[in-house]
Parts: structure tokens; C-alpha cells; sequence
């Protein structure tokens, strides 16, 4: 089985994998960053979101071949500071109620708002609305997101 | 869900004397015991099974019910708190297991609240007592002369203290008090502020352990393939390819089907997807939606069985306007967004499980029966759930992990793939409801008749010799409180081949979509604006006139809209609590936007307002998603839909301002998970009727 050198959340690791394995698996099975999570193994839900090279991407639709030379960050890597702007508005609004999907929407919303170009909040409303949430925690989220546009975080 | 398992305060207290009579309290340190430290054991005070306060000044509730996302983690000790006078942000709050000390755990019917609020609070003021007890017989004093604040017993007459802590071992030797006078609630300090939830934190920094993320040492993990008709079963399987693929382990059968056990999930859901099984597909192999839905259609011609009868439905008035019609909803998928999963192993004749469950003594003697053991070898630990709403009161994820534990000999975490979520049952059943009324020339209601057909969840699954007349699917059509000088209701059983259960709401989910909107048709036909119509057959005492009186104030009923644009009400109640919903749409042509909701509750004393508005806010997105999209489609006896793609849920994009209400009473507190679902539908539908003439009749809505 080939070997992949993975650089998650800024630690490098070696995993076995065939080429095709999903990230989501590796991260989850191999690496046990369960913060990631699977909904639908389909690309369709969002819950799986993770960081690219700052990109959110979903790591159930991409490869361990796909990312072998990416940075990649997970929920846990960005909980590392929780100071986080959308952790403390998350927080102060208590947005979260099952949580099973609020780390892909996390994921989502903090590389729109840490994106290098500046994003338009239909932009933002675009991404989020391929995050799925089966409490309808949305109207929460939507506060959450006009807070954060509002403060430029 | 009708029945409640309500712990009577008697029951409680019987409960509170077993464990505080005799009980060597020294020696009972609990397994997981966070506060236990080698050479310094504290001693521990536990006048409840829902409570413990050491000598170290830990106090510890014991959750012993499920937390999937309605926030009764964090409400529950609030209500211990309160009465034991201890500051909440200091609680230990510790998952209990499967066990029947604790009364019912099952976490549903909007329950956990109503049936906590008596017994928790009883716990917390018979400790706080007994510590003010202890204290006072310290400084010979008496009782009526110490208070307790904050964790300690303060005397009145010198402002001596002392902390519970160093009251606990004495505490504990004392008789356990019963009838223990609960606090007024105009002194509550706790009940009715806004607490942060306890599990956020984790949840959003990607720490918390939901069942699908629980790994035990030597753990596996197993997928499994189930038969695509509901009822079939394996016939044969080939499974000589699957075991030479990458890290697959064993492939073992279990009674609902064949699993494949590997080193990773991706390695299991692999050789799961390249199985090669011989389905017997079973009686209901080539059943269709449609045959479902004809047998129902079948049953119109008949009236079924009375559930309520008032004055004479076949009254004739002159000039009468009769107004009739027939509405229909299908079987809805629960689809929590963590699919079914658990963790099982079991050694030495015995299972121990970690289960996403609402329903963990149903799990444990379900796996008991399964595997053959006594439910003393079960051990059944709670995990948190990424949403449930309902389907996890089925212990049938549970079971199947441990069959397969067992079977194979191996600790395994088996998780269902989407599409197993989506194809694998216990739905919302379909149902089909003929409504008929007429309204005088003046505008009055005259008559209204409900004729439900449904299958009852309660006869499909537990009393096949349930009549419709006894069963569960009047629930949302009797005892309205509509004044409506004739009325009728009735109703049918059908039966079904495909699994049902209870859904967020249950029949409330069905039933009030079907009369609120023909409420609103009756409204139309008398030439009322539909908020009055119900007005008016609304007694002046009723708590749901007061909260549609307040949703119609709040969400500036009656003001001018332009074309396109419509308004629409309902309302409803169940589980002690009342609510009212004014949905505001625009439609143009066949493109649906829905601009905003005003809902309010009215659930009696309010514990956590922050959990009754998430409660409020996310019913909407949950009822919306049944409303718009939501259909499971049968198609030779199994389901069509296997994902988010042909089973979509509602976006982002499409969630509508909520306006979240609540009324400040003192009532008996009422459940909040549920009630807001009902209204939804039929408020979203009268405002469509309202912006465009088009009435719905059938969900999920099409405006085509």
C-alpha cells in the first residue's frame, strides 16, 4: 500500500492508504480527528468540510492522493485558538444544537471570512447554503454570519 | 409517546429512601468518578440517584436521559440546582448508563423537562435540607435559624459557615426527609435565566464524541448490507471476493443481514458495497408507494371508527355553505445528519455497548433478548447524538453492532452508510385525511367533520389487535378546542409492510396540517380573515387564543401586503404547551419564498429561554424541510431515496427570519421539542392560499 506524507493541521503524518482512500476516513479511522464528520460520503451535506491550502473543500469527495502535497486543516486545527471570532460568536449566540454539523459549517465560514480576496456576503450566503443542519440552526448561523461580516472578522 | 412514564413524586421518594437508607456512602465511589484521587476517597452525599455532593464541594448531577441537540443537558441541572442552591457554572454533570434506578430514560414525547421538574427539584431541596439539618445539630441551633447559599449552610444568628462539603458525611447518615417544601417561583434564581449550553464548547471546537466517533482498544469496524425490501432476508451470499480486498477482516451474517468487518470504515463500507447477496425479498417485494397510497384511498369510501362526536353532524341549515376536501402527507425519513451507528463488543458472555440512543433501556434489553443474556451483562453507555428527532428510540443500530460483536467475536463500531440511514426504515407513516364543514350565511362555523386513515404506529409495532378508535392516530384531531356547534371525527387503520415510528411530533406532524388548513378554507368560505374566524370559535380563557392573539400582534397581522405576498395562521398544542405560528410568503409564479415566521409558545414556566427559542427556531427548519421537500417514496417494497440529493432537506438559503416568542406564566411547565412543529405547515400553506387562491392539499408542496 502506498505511503503518504499528510500535513494536517501543521503536524506532518504518515499514513498508508490506497491512493483512493477519502481524506475523511484517513482523518477520522487513521489519524482520530473525529471533529470531522461523515453525513453523506456524497459531497452533498457538508458535513466533512475541511481546509485545503485555506480552501474549504469536502474531505469525503477528496483523495489522499488529491491532497499529498496540500496543507490541510481540520476543526481541531482551527479549535486550537479558541479565540477564534466565530467560536466566540457561535458561543455568544448559541448557535449549536445537536452539532454534528456545526464543524462543516465552521470550516465553511472560516475560510470565507479568513480568505485573502474579500467575499461578498452573497457570496458567503452561497457557500453556507451547502452546509446542511437537520436542527435548523440556519437562522442562528445566518445571525452568527451578519455579526462577523459586520465586525470584518 | 402518548403515554407518559412520569415519575410520581410517591415513586421518587421511595427511589430517594433506598438509596439514602443504609447506604455506606463512604464506599460508593462510582465507576468514571472523576473527583475520586488514590489516598484521598471523599466522602459522598447521595440522597438521590440524580445527585451527588462530596466533601471536596464537587456536586454532580447525574444525567441520566439523552442529549441530542434539544439542550436538556444543561436544563435538567438547573432544576437541582435551583433547589440545592449551588452555583450551576460549578455542577459536574455526568452521563449515566442504561439503568432502570433512574426511572424512564427514554428521550422523547417532549418529556424530559415535565417529567424532571417535580423529582429534580425534590432532589435538590431534600439535600439542601438534610445540609441545613446537619449544620444546625453542628452549632445546636435551629434549622429555621441557618439558610443555605451557594454551596454552603450559613448560620442567621453569628454568620457562621460551613461549606456542603463539610457537611456531606454527617449529611448522609441522616433519615431521608420526604415532602420537602420546593422554593416559590417568584424566588427562583436559576429556573428562567439564560445558561449557556454545556456541551457547546466541545461540539464546536470538533472535541466532542458522538456515538459514530467512539473507539475502544482492539475496536474494528463493521458495515452492513440489508435487504432492499422491508421484511426480506438473505437468501445466500458469495463473500470469497470481498474477503481478499484491502483490510477487510470477516464477513459474518446477522439476522438483518451480512456484515463486513475491516480496519477502517472506508475498508468496510467498501466490501460491503461489493457483496454479492441473494435476497428472498419477501412478501412486500413488489409494493409500491402507489399501493400504499391506494389503500388508503380505498378506505374514503368508508367513514371508520368515531373518536368524537358533538351535537349532530347531519344537521341541514338553510343557506349553509358545505365546503369538503381531502389532504395527504407521505412517509418521511428522520435522517439525523450522524447516521445510525454504535459500538459494541462483547467478552465472557457479556455485551458492553456504546450507543447514540434516546432510548437506552430499550437497547439494552433489546440486545439482551437478541443475544440470549440476562440484562444484567448489558451495559449500555449513552453517547451524545447528532440529531435523532425520533428515530433513535429504535434500538435496532444497536442491535444489529451487537450481533455482529458477537458473532464475530470482535469489538466493532458499526456505522450505517447514508443510504442505509436513508433505506433503513421506522418512518413517519403517510396519512390521508378527508375534512368536510359548512358555515352559516352569518359566517359561523356549523359543522366540521375529520375522517383519518393512517397505520398506527402502535398497532404496527407492539398490539396487532389495536383498534383504530384506541389508537394513537386521533392524536392533533379531538378535543379541539374549537367551539364548532357539530362535529365529527373519525378514523381508519391501515396497515403497512414498511417500519414506522415515532418522528418529532408524531401524528402532530399529520393530523393539524389537515384541519388547520381546512379551518382556513372554512374561514375563506364564511368571508372571515382566517385569524378572526378562529378568534371567534375560541373559548376567551384559552391559552391558545392568547398566544395566536399574541403571534398575530408580533407579526403585524391584518397589515397591507403587496401582490405576491400572504400571510397564513395556525395553531396548536400537545405536551402541556400551546403554540401559534404566522408564516409571511411571497410567491411568484411557481417560485416559493418564505420571508418569515412568528411563532409563540406559551410551555408554562420556562426553564432555559434560550433552549425554548432554539427549540422554537429549529422546528421551523425541521417542519419546513417535511413541508417543501420531504417524501420517502416505496418502490418494490424498499425506498427509493438513498441520500441527501433525492431526500432533500431545507438550506440556508431557504430558512425564513424566525421570530421566536414566549409567554411569562407561572403554569405547569410544558414540553417544548414538539409543539412547534405542528402549526408550521398549515401556517406556510394558508399563506400560500393567502398570496395566490391556491389551497395545498398534499405534501410535500408543489406549486406547479
Amino acid at each position: 500500500m502506498p505511503k503518504y506524507n499528510l500535513n494536517v493541521n501543521n503536524k506532518k503524518f504518515i499514513v498508508e492508504a490506497e491512493a483512493e482512500t477519502p481524506l475523511l476516513w484517513i482523518l477520522r479511522d487513521s489519524l482520530g480527528l473525529t471533529g470531522t464528520k461523515y453525513g453523506c460520503g456524497e459531497g452533498i451535506c457538508g458535513s466533512c468540510t475541511v481546509h485545503i491550502d485555506g480552501k474549504a473543500e469536502r474531505s469525503c469527495i477528496l483523495s489522499a492522493e488529491d491532497v499529498k502535497n496540500s496543507s490541510i486543516t481540520t476543526i481541531e486545527g482551527l479549535g486550537e485558538n479558541p479565540d477564534h471570532p466565530i467560536f466566540k460568536t457561535w458561543i455568544d449566540l448559541e448557535v449549536s444544537q445537536c452539532g454534528y454539523c456545526q464543524p462543516g459549517q465552521i470550516m465553511t465560514l472560516a475560510a470565507m471570512l479568513d480568505d485573502k480576496q474579500k467575499h461578498s456576503r452573497k457570496e458567503i450566503d452561497d457557500a453556507m447554503s451547502t452546509v446542511l443542519c437537520r436542527c435548523g440552526t440556519y437562522h442562528r448561523i445566518r445571525k452568527a454570519v451578519a455579526k462577523l461580516v459586520e465586525e470584518g472578522k | 409517546m402518548k403515554k407518559g412514564n412520569k415519575q410520581t413524586r410517591r415513586e421518587f421518594i421511595k427511589v430517594v429512601s433506598v438509596s439514602g437508607s443504609g447506604l455506606i456512602l463512604a464506599s460508593y465511589i462510582p465507576f468514571n468518578n472523576a473527583f475520586a484521587r488514590i489516598g484521598d476517597d471523599p466522602k459522598i452525599f447521595s440522597p438521590s440517584v440524580f445527585l451527588k455532593i462530596d466533601s471536596n464541594n464537587v456536586v454532580t448531577v447525574i444525567f441520566h436521559r439523552s442529549e441530542m441537540g434539544q439542550g436538556i443537558k444543561t436544563s435538567l441541572p438547573m432544576l437541582i440546582a435551583e433547589e440545592l442552591e449551588v452555583d450551576y457554572e460549578k455542577i459536574v454533570i455526568q452521563q449515566a448508563d442504561a439503568d432502570k434506578k433512574y426511572g424512564s430514560q427514554s428521550t422523547g414525547g417532549s418529556r424530559s423537562i415535565r417529567s424532571t421538574w417535580e423529582p429534580f427539584r425534590v432532589a435538590g431541596a431534600t439535600a439542601r435540607v438534610m445540609l441545613i439539618t446537619t449544620a444546625a445539630s453542628k452549632w445546636n441551633v435551629l434549622p429555621e435559624n441557618c439558610y443555605a447559599e451557594n454551596g454552603f449552610v450559613i448560620n442567621k444568628i453569628n454568620n457562621e459557615k460551613l461549606s456542603y462539603g463539610d457537611l456531606v458525611e454527617d449529611a448522609s447518615k441522616l433519615p431521608v426527609p420526604e415532602n420537602v417544601r420546593l422554593k416559590d417561583p417568584k424566588d427562583f434564581k436559576v429556573i428562567g435565566k439564560r445558561i449557556h449550553r454545556v456541551d457547546t464548547p466541545d461540539k464546536i471546537y470538533g472535541k466532542a464524541k458522538f456515538g459514530i466517533d467512539i473507539v475502544i482498544p482492539g475496536m474494528f469496524y463493521a458495515a452492513l448490507s440489508r435487504c432492499p425490501a422491508f421484511g426480506g432476508k438473505v437468501k445466500s451470499f458469495d463473500a470469497s471476493k470481498v474477503k481478499s480486498l484491502p483490510g477487510v477482516l470477516d464477513v459474518v451474517e446477522i439476522s438483518n443481514g451480512v456484515a463486513v468487518i475491516a480496519d477502517s470504515t472506508y475498508h468496510a463500507f467498501n466490501g460491503r458495497d461489493e457483496l454479492i447477496i441473494d435476497w428472498e425479498m419477501g412478501p412486500n417485494g413488489k409494493t409500491n408507494s402507489e399501493d400504499i397510497r391506494n389503500e388508503m384511498l380505498s378506505h374514503l369510501k368508508s367513514e371508520g371508527a368515531e373518536f368524537e362526536n358533538r351535537g349532530d353532524i347531519n344537521v341541514v341549515q338553510e343557506d349553509e355553505k358545505q365546503l369538503e376536501a381531502v389532504y395527504e402527507v407521505p412517509f418521511l425519513a428522520h435522517a439525523p445528519m450522524e447516521p445510525m451507528n454504535c459500538v459494541a463488543k462483547f467478552e465472557k458472555g457479556k455485551a458492553e455497548l456504546w450507543a447514540p440512543t434516546q432510548n437506552a433501556q430499550n437497547a439494552k434489553s433489546e440486545v439482551a433478548k437478541a443475544l440470549g443474556l440476562s440484562e444484567d451483562d448489558v451495559t449500555v453507555h449513552i453517547t451524545l447524538m447528532g440529531g435523532a428527532f425520533g428515530r433513535r428510540l429504535v434500538s435496532d443500530f444497536a442491535v444489529e453492532a451487537a450481533e455482529i460483536a458477537k458473532v464475530s467475536g470482535k469489538p466493532v463500531k458499526l456505522t450505517w452508510t447514508r443510504s442505509e440511514d436513508m433505506k433503513g426504515g421506522y418512518y413517519r407513516p403517510p396519512s390521508m385525511h378527508s375534512l368536510k364543514g359548512s358555515v352559516t350565511k352569518e359566517g359561523k362555523p356549523l359543522k366540521f367533520s375529520h375522517y383519518v386513515i393512517a397505520p398506527s404506529i402502535t398497532q404496527m409495532r407492539f398490539n396487532k389487535n389495536l383498534t383504530a378508535e384506541k389508537s394513537e392516530i386521533n392524536e392533533g384531531t379531538v378535543n379541539l378546542e374549537y367551539q364548532i356547534p357539530n362535529l365529527r371525527i373519525t378514523g381508519s387503520l391501515i396497515s403497512t409492510h414498511v417500519p414506522i415510528s415515532w418522528f418529532r411530533a408524531v401524528y402532530n406532524t399529520q393530523n393539524p396540517f389537515a384541519v388547520e388548513s381546512f379551518i382556513d378554507e372554512m374561514a375563506y368560505a364564511a368571508g372571515k380573515d382566517p385569524y378572526l374566524f378562529r378568534k371567534e370559535m375560541l373559548p376567551s380563557d384559552s391559552r391558545l387564543l392568547n398566544v395566536m392573539n399574541v403571534a398575530a400582534e408580533k407579526s403585524g397581522w391584518g397589515k397591507k401586503l403587496p401582490e405576491g405576498r400572504g400571510m397564513g395562521i395556525a395553531i396548536s398544542d400537545g405536551y402541556e404547551s400551546f403554540c401559534a405560528q404566522v408564516a409571511e410568503v411571497t410567491v411568484a409564479g411557481n417560485r416559493l419564498k418564505i420571508d418569515r415566521y412568528t411563532s409563540v409558545i406559551d410551555c408554562g414556566v420556562v426553564v432555559n429561554p434560550d433552549s425554548v427559542e432554539a427549540q422554537l427556531e429549529g422546528a421551523i427548519g425541521f417542519a419546513l424541510s417535511a413541508a417543501l421537500k420531504g417524501s420517502i417514496t416505496i418502490q418494490n417494497g424498499g425506498t427509493k431515496e438513498s441520500n441527501f440529493d433525492d431526500y432533500s432537506i431545507l438550506t440556508y438559503d431557504e430558512m425564513p427570519v424566525v421570530d421566536a416568542h414566549y409567554i411569562v406564566n407561572d403554569f405547569k411547565v410544558g414540553g417544548v421539542g414538539e409543539v412547534g412543529i405542528a402549526a408550521c405547515a398549515p401556517a406556510l400553506c394558508n399563506a400560500i392560499f393567502a398570496a395566490t387562491g391556491k389551497r395545498i392539499r398534499r405534501l410535500p408542496i408543489d406549486l406547479i
